[in-house]
């Protein structure tokens, strides 16, 4: 699991902010550092601005903020590790200051716990609209209620019009508003406000037991429902040390891949309908169908919820089910080779693709952006490969890599994606032995920690976990990729005009449920 | 004249041709869309909704509640009966199944584009009236398009002028239809010219797309996204009927075949009705096909198509004036 040093001489900071911190014993599998003090958890946010390794997650507790970050500047300590600074005044250095990708997420905390990121650029809330009755929910001290009232950024220039969108949309689609300033049809700037399926998720989930937060989990985002309780279940498992059963890595595999499946059909084919090129719309929609109904034949429901459970499987998945499996694959593979051809010959539908919604490779590095969003545009990244869980690390996936950056790279991502998750699913059902699918679940009679990170259809979700010593669950925090999807969204309208928003975004595809928690 | 019985009989029986000419497009208009739809459902591998379903919709919207905007003027509310009115005119007199009926002598082609370009530009004062962001999105789409549509199908209409000399659309298909006019060149031209005109002109793809949900693509429903109950009634009815003005325009100047000459032979009307359906039915098929195929344009390449369309048809009037012979 550990990464090679790529450190040198030249690019090591001259502070290692993981310097004389202790690692925290009971979290794993990476490790988790509380740091010594501020200047140190600034450093940190320091080095992640200067591109030294990745922000991953962001968190907090009622008396702790914590950072997972990854890459160059967690290699000493194994490529991936969380720093922790206890906030005893509530207050904590902003790492938005130093590296953006952090401002949202500093956002969400103060709204849910009230720390306060000392710097930041962005006092604005987020998360809280002011209208749950509270303020800080998941604070020690519940807070004041925000204010309803919410400023957007404030854009000048000549023959400037704002068009403000949603958050309810003319379409049966997830609430967002979009706070459009327009010159005619050129975009000059698009502002997202999210927020508006905030559930309390991490509230829910706090006391709960591993039943309970198992089936929260698998209800953050409905269409990343096994990528969600696959996220929570490794990390248990990790806190835990328990080791689930071959049969129930290589079915969990099996799941996790007809999720990808039915999503990205489903994804390429509402791209291009947006284009208003509803063939592709209907056809893919057919084999998203016979997806979920192979799934629903094999494991009881149509989008797997509730089968991952800490240990391994909720139940086994049936002979005749994996040979189902097997017959969708060799259905599905000939027609997708059809639909990819009628896409890649079909100029009108191409001209709306290509060269559309481009996003900078910088802006990609800089946010991490995962899944299709990074690698259409060149970020080599997919947590499958490269934190190999099972049953990746006995057969690794084909990352799917492409340049350009734009719409049409998005769609080719996805298309790669399908044809490697078939050859995923024959492998690991070729390799499938009777057995068991569930290991016990005991109890530590200690507290411990857990993280876990996992490709999802959209990108890498992480799941942190504190479990408390009766077993059940003191803390959970979930990460969507859309995190840092979502802002990559806002400049990747630069320059397109407010007709094409619609395929853009759509070609990004990021979770609002996932997101807003 | 007045007081002679058997001319007041005449024009009587002229009026009730011209009344069922009249009616005939006001019914079947909803029908054209439906038929459409179901025909692109099909071709999408679904099964569509039943081809009568626009009388359904029509229906359920005249007997709903019309909400209008606080901010809005009145001219929001005449507006929805004034474009209607106008278009159902200038649908009106397009000859469908016959020509020489009793109003044939206003078939203006140059009167009907007015018409038409009457009922787009209140709307577009409608879409811009009560202020929203999508209204005015709309309205400057619709006008940006409508800008290049019409002189395109001036120069169509100027194109057929020269052939038929005649600007009278009746005149024209008689003429094309009785003349040994052949195949010719600048009308070729003026047909693919006046598809492309149709099809930006109803809001079809690869301009607009009728059936989409997304506000921000949108440019007719953009423009008309204030209106509800019997207000989008008319509008969505106005819209079919501009639908049906269109294609029939195209059948009676290009494929005149069938059409009654003289509304003294009930078998000439009955040939002329029957083949009128067909070519209808065989247009909306041909709308639907070209819907499924192609993805809808980015808004600024529209201006090239429609473009396009007024350069083929400036081309073959600029043909037709080399030479009678094109």
């Amino acid at each position: 699991m550990t990464a090679p040093s790529t450190s040198s001489p030249e690019t090591t900071p001259a502070a290692d902010p993981f310097a004389g911190a202790e690692p925290v014993v009971a979290h794993r599998p990476w490790p988790r550092f509380v740091l010594q003090d501020a200047a140190a958890w600034t450093a940190l946010a320091m080095a992640l601005g200067r591109r030294e390794g990745d922000l991953v997650a962001l968190f907090a507790d009622a008396d702790a903020v914590h950072m997972a970050v990854r890459g160059a500047i967690a290699a000493p300590v194994g490529g991936v590790a969380v720093a922790s600074l206890p906030v005893p005044d509530g207050r904590f250095p902003s790492v938005g200051a130093h590296h953006p990708p952090a401002i949202r997420l500093e956002r969400a905390i103060r709204d849910l716990y009230g720390h306060i990121p000392e710097g930041a650029l962005d006092a604005r809330p987020w998360l809280d609209h002011g209208v749950w009755g509270t303020g800080t929910p998941l604070a020690a001290r519940a807070g004041e209620p925000q204010p309803a009232d919410y400023s957007f950024l404030p854009v000048t220039g000549e023959g400037l019009h704002q068009i403000p969108v949603g958050p309810v949309h003319a379409g049966i689609i997830e609430p967002g508003h979009f706070r459009f300033t327009a010159n005619g049809e050129a975009v000059v700037r698009l502002e997202e406000r999210l927020g508006y399926v905030h559930k309390g998720v991490e509230g829910l989930a706090a006391g709960a037991s591993l039943e309970r937060a198992a089936k929260l989990a698998g209800r953050v985002s409905g269409d990343s429902t096994v990528a969600y309780a696959l996220a929570f279940a490794r990390a248990v498992e990790a806190a835990l040390g328990i080791a689930p059963p071959p049969r129930a890595h290589l079915l969990r595999g099996v799941l996790a891949e007809l999720e990808r499946l039915a999503n990205h059909l489903g994804d390429i084919g509402a791209v291009c309908n947006d284009a208003a090129f509803a063939l592709m719309l209907t056809q893919c929609g057919l084999l998203r169908e016979e997806v979920l109904r192979t799934a629903d034949a094999a494991t009881g429901h149509r989008l797997m919820m509730d089968m991952i459970v800490p240990g391994g499987l909720a139940r086994d998945v049936p002979a005749d089910g994996t040979e189902r499996v097997r017959v969708l694959l060799s259905r599905l593979e000939p027609r997708f080779a059809r639909i990819v051809e009628l896409y890649d010959t079909t100029p009108s539908l191409l001209d709306r693709t290509v060269a559309t919604g481009f996003v900078k490779p910088a802006d990609v590095r800089r946010f991490a952006a995962g899944g299709h969003v990074g690698r259409a545009t060149g970020r080599d990244f997919d947590a499958r490969r490269d934190h190999a869980y099972p049953p990746y690390d006995r057969i690794a996936p084909i990352v799917a890599l492409r340049e350009a950056g734009d719409v049409d790279a998005r769609l080719w991502v996805r298309i790669d994606e399908v044809r490697d998750s078939i050859r995923l699913i024959r492998a690991f059902l070729d390799e499938l032995r009777a057995g068991p699918v569930k290991a016990e679940v005991v109890p530590a009679g200690e507290v411990r920690e857990g993280i876990a990170m996992v490709e999802a259809f959209r990108g890498d979700v992480v799941a942190w976990v504190r479990l408390a010593a009766d077993g059940t669950v003191a803390r959970l925090h979930l990460r969507d990729a859309s995190w840092f999807q979502w802002p990559l969204l806002e400049v990747a309208i630069d320059g397109n005009i407010v007709a094409d928003f619609p395929i853009i975004n759509k070609s990004f595809n990021c979770s609002y449920s996932g997101h807003d928690l | 004249m007045t007081g002679d019985p058997a001319l007041i009989g005449l024009s009587l029986h002229e009026l009730v041709w011209q009344g069922c000419q009249m009616l005939l497009m006001l019914v079947i208009a909803p029908a054209l869309v439906g038929l459409i739809r179901k025909v692109k459902a099909r071709l999408l591998s679904r099964r569509g909704p039943p081809v009568f379903q626009p009388y359904r919709e029509l229906w359920r919207l005249m007997h709903k509640e019309a909400v209008v905007a606080e901010t809005a003027s009145p001219l929001f509310r005449m507006a929805p009966y004034g474009q209607f009115a106008a278009t159902w005119v200038a649908a009106a007199l397009v000859p469908s199944f016959a020509t020489g009926l009793m109003f044939s002598w206003s078939a203006d082609l140059i009167a009907i584009v007015a018409l038409l370009g009457t009922a787009r530009f209140i709307l577009a004062l409608a879409g811009m009236d009560v202020g929203t962001a999508f209204g005015g999105i709309g309205t400057s789409r619709e006008i940006l398009f409508a800008s290049l549509a019409e002189p395109a199908l001036l120069m169509i209409t100027f194109t057929v002028a020269l052939l038929a000399g005649t600007t009278l659309l009746s005149a024209i298909a008689d003429h094309l239809l009785l003349q040994p006019v052949g195949l010719r060149i600048s009308l070729a031209l003026c047909l693919v010219a006046l598809m492309v005109v149709a099809l930006t002109e109803t809001g079809r793809v690869p301009v607009d797309n009728p059936a989409t949900h997304l506000e921000l693509t949108m440019v007719h429903e953009a423009m008309v996204l204030e209106y509800s109950g019997r207000h989008l009634a008319m509008i969505e009815w106005a819209a079919a009927l501009k639908l049906t003005a269109y294609l029939s325009l195209i059948a009676c100047l290009f494929v005149p075949f069938g059409m009654a000459t003289s509304t003294e032979d009930p078998v000439a009307m009955a040939i002329g009705l029957v083949t009128y359906f067909a070519k209808l039915v065989g247009l909306g098929v041909a709308v639907a096909v070209i819907e499924v195929s192609v993805a809808k344009m980015r808004v600024f390449r529209v201006t090239d198509f429609v473009g396009g369309a007024f350069a083929l048809a400036s081309m073959a009037a600029l043909l037709l004036f080399v030479s009678r012979g094109f």
